[in-house]
């Protein structure tokens, strides 16, 4: 398997003054063939383990969302000695269960022309043609077990009167795909994963846990072999050894402050595993997600999504003179409003795709066209106006239709939407980047494996609606099972003890962090610094890039960080549950990762996906993909020295994207 | 709003705790609680006392990890999660009280953080549907009677806050079981184990502390997913059935 990638640095220049190039690197893992019979073959020759010498293997698992939730309980059932991590305090919190609107799988139960290969062809497209061809097809082939599985688990999906699954359209797509539960189906889809993990735990082939971080990746001998976690109840500082380490930590959409990510998701799993020498790949593949309500003042501490169904009815609108911004919006005639979107998009209006609508809303509101309460300079929010709708369809219709997210809004603005036009702005929501990981979810690192948000495989640039939970589960469930039992049957690996000098190394460096923060006492909070990083992030590697705008990003977050070090203020002991001091180790990582996401974004010249690069646009303003110059996969290695503090000169290693099963198109709305 | 909060601080499991008294001005309607928690925890940060340590994580209803009681009701005057409550729910001048759950089973960790791995112990007794990764039969092989899809749903919905131990002047967490009971027995993959599932249950809720219930309904009130009382009924219907069978 792929143990023996290369890391040296190309001929070592520094280019763009930001980064060295070094050799590429390649998925070696997936097996030849045509792509519909790879997995078949890639399971076949995975080789096995006897039953007796599982419980001798140990598995590290950190993160219970769908896929570590759902790996966890796979691999408890195959025999092997799982330990299961979560920083909340039951493995049923994980942010999975926030997701709302659905999931998909190849079920083509309404006979309306789905497959595999069709819900393949939406994810590669809608990526923008930069996810791996073969990681998709997988996920597309394994999509129709999921729903199985869940199930037969006792999910309560949707169904119909005739006691059959229920299936809707989903995020523009042309067939009925997505299979749900109301507005909660992560929420079911996780409590499935949890109470098989739970009855793991019974089972005793599974420990939970729960309310510890891993702070620090243990690697002996190039090999991935465990963990130091804080227990953040009592703040021990614990040692844990496996034979393999599992990643499923989620996204790092927090990086920005607000976002519609947990309070305490976080990127600190995987960037430590970073700094020991995992690639991360196209760190700046961030989804904005265009209906989320806006920020209402300085206090705001997350941001929540509306689903994207209220486009379908309700007209997107700014005043058309910054003077009209403070008025009461029914106040204002309809010749003095502009539609934006219906003027700029006349055939697709207000149904533009995500990014398109993102990225607009915050032109008008630069421009000083925003409305609602001024936060900071700029009011940041648009109408979303259902007067037409309410005309045309009848309240009672409207709230058949939309009353829950009507209701919703209501209780978080105190504003009535059958009363006054809604506001919204976009929101950070989804990464698509993660760590770098082969064909069987392994990353660079022997024994390091990653799935789920926390990896960067099968969304590309852009992730479809409803796929998100569709990943967590297909890596969780059925590949990781078939991938690990892979890589264990070359096991056992040689034993390593607590005192192996990368332990002791890995325990040190923790407890230093920990110290060196506490010690600090200076006169800033950690959120004050967070909520900074978030500004500078949205500003300058938002939705809208440029060459210069991330130039200055990088510059303010190099700032920023060294002022961290310098000027923190983290109060309390660290022998105790301690708020501050988990944030701080977290905001201290998403301050290397925000740079790394510039540079990323900088040396991305083209517009793709949900980004918009300032130097790559079509004669009339629209996005412009460059696939002649950007068709792979930017996997960055760590450029400092892994304990320091220094982040150094990131190393990019491309892995060039190959397109045999579907051929690359260009995204037109005009 | 200006507020004054009495505020329990308990510095860990094994001390005493004690109501404190803050003081809070320039509160927005617009604000969570628990934002307005925030802007008063990087106050206190500012003056060098130590935070309030509170529980919180998806801030939008759904993951059941907040979960306060304020001015004695739990999660506040609004049948909604702590995190979902907006000052604007209170008037310039209150008087807020802010615990934590009060029950034996959810010992207190710090301050407003309590401890509640008894409901993952419940749980692991028998709140699941024994089916291993890939013996799944395919999705459409059983059809469920949309009538019971929906009213396991409607069970499934609960998120685990324990609003409703806290709310019940038993601490009880029949509600929070009776959910789960619902939900997988109203399934036809929750069959077999449907009666073993329930005994065992049960006997892990005893064995955790949690109190009897005497059907006074307060934990249905404070629900904020509205997980309707007769779930316990169920459950008690199933029990009995489990006793008939002599398990």
């Amino acid at each position: 398997m792929s143990e023996t990638i290369p890391t040296v640095a190309g001929d070592g220049s520094i280019v763009a003054g930001l980064y060295r190039v070094g050799d590429p690197v390649e998925d070696t893992s997936a097996p030849a063939g045509p792509i519909d019979k790879k997995w078949t073959t890639r399971k076949f020759d995975a080789h096995l383990v006897n039953p007796a010498n599982r419980r001798k293997l140990s598995v590290i698992i950190v993160g219970t969302g769908l896929a570590g939730g759902a790996a966890a309980a796979t691999l408890g059932e195959a025999g092997y000695h799982v330990k299961s991590f979560c920083y909340q305090d039951s493995p049923r919190r994980a942010h999975s269960i926030a997701a709302q609107g659905g999931i998909n799988a190849a079920k083509n139960y309404k006979e309306d022309g789905d497959s595999t290969y069709r819900l393949f062809y939406d994810t590669v497209k809608g990526g923008d043609y930069r996810a791996r061809e073969t990681n998709v097809y997988r996920l597309a082939e394994v999509s129709a077990n999921i729903i199985d599985q869940c199930v037969a688990q006792g999910v309560p999906f949707a169904r119909e009167y005739g006691g059959l699954l229920d299936n809707r359209s989903f995020g523009g797509v042309q067939v009925s795909r997505t299979f749900y539960a109301r507005g909660q189906t992560g929420q079911q889809l996780l409590i499935g994963a949890y109470q098989a993990l739970e009855r793991q735990v019974a089972a005793g082939t599974v420990t939970a846990y729960t309310r510890h971080e891993m702070l620090e990746l243990i690697v002996v001998d190039g090999r991935a072999r465990g963990i130091i976690a804080r227990d953040m109840v009592t703040g021990e500082i614990e040692t844990h050894l496996a034979d393999v380490v599992v990643l499923a930590s989620g996204g790092y959409g927090n990086v920005f402050f607000l976002s519609t990510n947990a309070m305490g998701s976080n990127v600190t799993a995987t960037w430590r595993a970073h700094r020991k020498g995992a690639y991360f790949a196209n760190p700046c593949y961030t989804q904005i997600h265009p209906t989320c309500i806006p920020v209402s003042g300085d206090h705001q501490s997350k941001l929540t999504l509306m689903s994207e169904s209220l486009r379908n009815d309700g007209r997107i609108w700014v005043p058309k003179r910054a003077e009209d911004c403070e008025k009461d919006p029914r106040q204002i005639p309809e010749e003095d409003r502009d539609y934006y979107l219906e003027r700029i998009y006349p055939s697709f209006g207000n149904l533009v795709p995500r990014d398109i609508a993102s990225r607009q809303a915050k032109n008008v509101c630069d421009e000083g066209r925003g409305v609602g309460p001024k936060v900071g300079d700029f009011r940041r929010g648009v109408y979303l106006d259902f007067t037409d709708a309410l005309q045309r369809m009848s309240a009672e219709a409207v709230a058949e239709k939309y009353g829950n997210l009507l209701d919703m809004y209501q209780r978080i603005t105190g504003d009535n939407p059958y009363e006054v036009p809604m506001r919204i702005y976009p929101a950070v929501h989804y990464t698509m980047g993660g760590l770098w990981v082969d064909y069987d979810l392994q990353s660079n690192l022997p024994g390091l494996f990653v799935a789920g948000e926390a990896n960067f495989s099968d969304h590309g640039a852009n992730r479809l609606g409803a796929s998100a939970l569709m990943q967590g589960l297909a890596d969780g469930y059925f590949v990781l099972p078939n991938t690990i039992r892979d890589y264990l049957s070359h096991a056992p690996y040689p034993t390593v003890s607590p005192d192996h000098p990368e332990v002791v190394a890995a325990r040190a460096a923790v407890q230093e962090r920990v110290d060196t923060l506490l010690a600090i006492n200076g006169d800033r909070t950690v959120d004050s610094f967070h909520k900074e990083l978030g500004h500078i992030m949205w500003e300058y590697c938002g939705m809208e890039r440029s060459e210069e705008g991330l130039r200055k990003g990088i510059e303010l977050i190099r700032g920023l960080r060294a002022e961290f070090w310098r000027n923190v203020r983290v109060l309390g002991a660290a022998d105790t549950l301690n708020q501050s001091l988990e944030k701080a180790g977290r905001v201290a990582d998403f301050l290397e990762l925000g740079e790394l996401m510039c540079i990323d974004a900088l040396h991305r010249r083209e517009s793709c996906g949900g980004h918009f690069r300032a130097e790559s646009q079509t004669d009339d303003g629209e996005a412009k993909r460059d696939d002649a110059n950007f068709r792979y996969v930017a996997a960055w290695e760590f450029g400092g020295s892994p304990d320091g503090g220094d982040t150094g000169t990131p190393v990019l290693h491309k892995e060039d994207l190959v397109y045999d099963a579907i051929a690359l198109k260009e995204r037109s709305y005009k | 709003m200006n507020l004054t909060l009495n505020i329990w601080r308990q510095d860990g499991p094994e001390t005493a705790g004690r109501m404190v008294t803050y003081q809070l001005a320039d509160v927005s309607g617009d604000m969570s609680f628990l934002e307005m928690l925030d802007v008063l925890n990087e106050s206190l940060v500012a003056k060098g006392d130590e935070p309030i340590a509170f529980d919180s994580d998806c801030r939008e209803g759904i993951c059941g990890m907040c979960g306060l009681m304020i001015s004695g009701k739990a999660h506040g005057p609004v049948r909604t999660t702590t995190c979902q409550l907006h000052m604007r729910e209170f008037r310039d001048g209150d008087t807020i009280s802010i615990e934590p759950w009060r029950a034996e089973a959810f010992p207190v960790i710090k301050d407003l953080v309590v401890d509640r791995s008894s409901f993952d112990r419940i749980i692991q007794s028998g709140g699941f549907i024994s089916a291993n990764t890939g013996s799944a039969p395919e999705a459409h092989s059983v059809p469920v009677e949309k009538r019971k899809a929906d009213r396991a749903f409607e069970a499934a919905a609960c998120i685990g806050c324990g609003a409703c131990v806290a709310a019940c002047p038993n601490a009880s967490a029949m509600l929070f079981m009776g959910a789960k009971v619902t939900h997988l027995g109203e399934l036809p993959q929750g069959q077999p184990e449907r009666y073993a599932r329930v005994v065992k249950m049960v006997a892990q809720h005893d064995h955790e502390g949690f109190g009897g219930c005497t059907n006074t309904g307060a934990c249905a009130d404070a629900c904020p997913k509205e997980i309707p009382l007769d779930v316990i009924n169920t459950l008690n219907r199933d029990l009995l059935g489990a006793l008939r069978q002599g398990r």
